[in-house]
């Protein structure tokens, strides 16, 4: 599948590949379309991290990626050596040896303490910055920018990796299935009697560009659900209502949110990766982006439907022309989405693209 | 949020909100002036962030807001009283430079917009959240020499009425209020010849906004005016 290479424009048609683990099927449709695939009483929960700038350059040898920030406010980061976002992180060069108290400069009055070296990785370091508060913010925010991908025609602006309900900037990379969700398709969504709910989930790096530091991914992710939306959704589950997630982000905090048998609300980090063998305990629907075999979202994906659908209906989707990575097109699988009226629907596609 | 919180009326709102247990960031192209407000609100045991931007420079809005997010949580007021007059002193419109006219509307208009468009979506997502829009008598009146200002302050009340319009069925609230004449730093740069006794306090005019802000008898989409004081010269 072809990645997006920039952001969508206003008015460009964004894809939604729905997903029936029921009828085994699947069939081409447009973001605006997800209202209808919703019923009154269901509810859709959206990851409302704002995306950090999250790539920090100390000097042409070094960029540092934040990975995650720490209960002690300590950040765990990811060392990258020469090269910019043209060059794939896994050619980049190797970064500089940097020994425990290593000071860092990253400009515009940002200064950090190398406080520990992973014991696994020389690449992983655990930083401390020097600033405190409004003025730590106001530097990092004016030394960083997001981190960027090489799949990219041109450099990402922080505007272009927020979501439009995007509030604390607490996840280091897009949560990038809200990013075609606009407030028209949000709103149409809630006047059908969809209750609109989220939770914040520190979505980590997606790629440390080193298989072996990449197996260890995701790092514990810090999420918070209210107290407040975990009655609500509990609520919308008794009377028959779905949780459609928004994002891979969103399942694993739902999910690790529901470890003890019930959602309960509350901040906690979690580990946790889903893959076919996990039974949902909350999470009945999801929309996400498009991932391919082999990758852990895809594992992920599995949790929702077979893997042979999803290969199937992904296999299409490579056909037709569908696009992948973060600002790629859409997918929704939901038991019981389609009917005999969507037979053909893919065959239409198939022929205009 | 409070923009434009380093003296004046914002500065008076800053105080009196941190008063009512608010945790504020303050926002402000004058950082020194900004710590100050900051340092007194600690002071008196409450919590203020100074974060220095200027709202008519689109490329400060989403750090701002990140940064100001980052600090407090999710943004639950914002208040627009960040304003911009333009040169002093006031001009005919035929004497306005297009430049001048530009950076008034970039600060007055166009900077409010950008940054509730940042901030309001997440408000909208929570149902939850108060806009209040700073405007003035000049958005109802046509006083020669205010051109700039007066047609930013008339686009600013109705930029109120539209988020009103569009948010009120996600819980979230916007009005404008005008404060009447204020003895501040921007009045004296209007009107240098004022009788400064005449005018009102901005400490004692902040107290009656707060409460606006925390009566839900206001109805969103309102423009409300503190007081109707005599037309300008």
């Amino acid at each position: 599948m072809k990645p997006a290479t920039r952001p969508r424009i206003r008015g460009e048609q964004e894809r939604l590949l729905v997903i029936d683990p029921v009828r085994g099927g699947f069939a081409d449709y447009q973001i605006e379309d997800l209202p209808q695939f919703l019923a009154p009483g269901d509810a859709l929960v959206l990851n409302d991290a704002a995306t950090l700038p999250a790539s920090l350059r100390a000097g042409p040898e070094l960029e540092l990626r934040l990975m995650s920030q720490l209960d002690d406010g300590t950040w765990l980061a990811l060392c990258l050596g020469r090269g910019d976002y043209r060059v794939p992180t896994e050619e980049r060069g190797a970064p500089p040896a940097l020994a425990e108290g290593a000071a860092l400069a990253f400009g515009h009055g940002l200064t950090a303490r190398v406080r520990a070296i992973d014991v696994h990785s020389p690449r992983l370091l655990y930083i401390e910055f020097e600033q405190r508060g409004g003025e730590l913010w106001q530097a990092l925010y004016r030394a960083a920018v997001p981190i960027q991908y090489a799949y990219l025609r041109a450099p990402l602006a922080l505007w272009d990796v927020q979501n439009v309900y995007a509030g604390r900037p607490w996840a280091v990379e897009l949560p990038s299935a809200g990013k075609p969700l606009r407030f028209e398709t949000l709103f149409r969504i809630a006047a059908r009697g969809v209750t609109l709910a989220s939770l914040t989930h520190a979505a980590g790096l997606s790629s440390t560009g080193d298989p072996t530091l990449d197996a260890r991914l995701p790092v514990a992710e810090r999420y918070e659900l209210s107290h407040e939306t975990a009655t609500r959704l509990l609520a919308a589950k008794e009377r028959g209502g779905r949780i459609v997630a928004v994002g891979t982000s969103v399942t694993r905090a739902l999910e690790a949110a529901s470890m003890s048998g019930t959602l309960r609300g509350g901040t906690r980090h979690t580990e946790l990766l889903l893959d076919g063998a996990s039974i949902l305990r909350t999470c009945d629907a999801l929309l996400t982006g498009l991932h391919e075999p082999g990758t852990s979202h895809f594992a992920l994906l599995e949790a929702y439907a077979p893997r042979a659908l999803l290969e199937s209906a992904f296999g299409h989707a490579q056909r037709a022309g569908y696009l992948k990575h973060e600002f790629g097109d859409s997918c929704l699988i939901l038991r019981g989405s389609l009917d005999s009226s969507d037979a053909g629907r893919t065959l239409e596609w198939r022929q205009a693209g | 949020m409070v923009t434009g919180a380093s003296r004046g009326l914002g500065e008076a709102l800053a105080l009196e909100l941190a008063r009512q247990g608010a945790r504020l960031v303050l926002v402000s192209r004058h950082l020194a002036g900004l710590e100050t407000v900051v340092g007194r609100i600690r002071d008196a045991g409450g919590e203020a962030h100074a974060l220095e931007a200027d709202i008519g420079a689109k490329a400060d809005i989403y750090p701002l807001a990140g940064a100001a997010a980052a600090l407090v949580g999710p943004i639950d007021l914002l208040v627009h009283n960040a304003s911009e007059l333009g040169p002093t002193p006031l001009r005919l419109l035929l004497d306005t430079e297009c430049e001048d006219f530009e950076r008034v509307l970039e600060v007055n208009v166009l900077g409010p917009f950008r940054l509730s468009r940042v901030i309001a979506g997440s408000m909208a997502l929570r149902e939850r959240g108060t806009i209040v829009h700073v405007t003035s008598d000049a958005s109802v009146n046509a006083y020669a020499h205010w051109g700039a200002y007066s047609v930013s302050k008339a686009a600013l009340d109705h930029l109120s009425r539209l988020w009103a319009a569009e948010l009120a069925e996600r819980g979230v609230r916007s009005f404008s209020v005008d404060p009447g004449e204020m003895d501040t730093e921007m009045h004296r740069a209007a009107l240098p010849d004022a009788d400064r006794a005449a005018l009102a306090r901005p400490e004692l005019v902040a107290p009656r906004i707060v409460q606006l802000i925390r009566s839900t008898s206001v109805a969103s989409g309102v423009r409300i005016e503190l007081d109707s004081l005599g037309a300008r010269s």
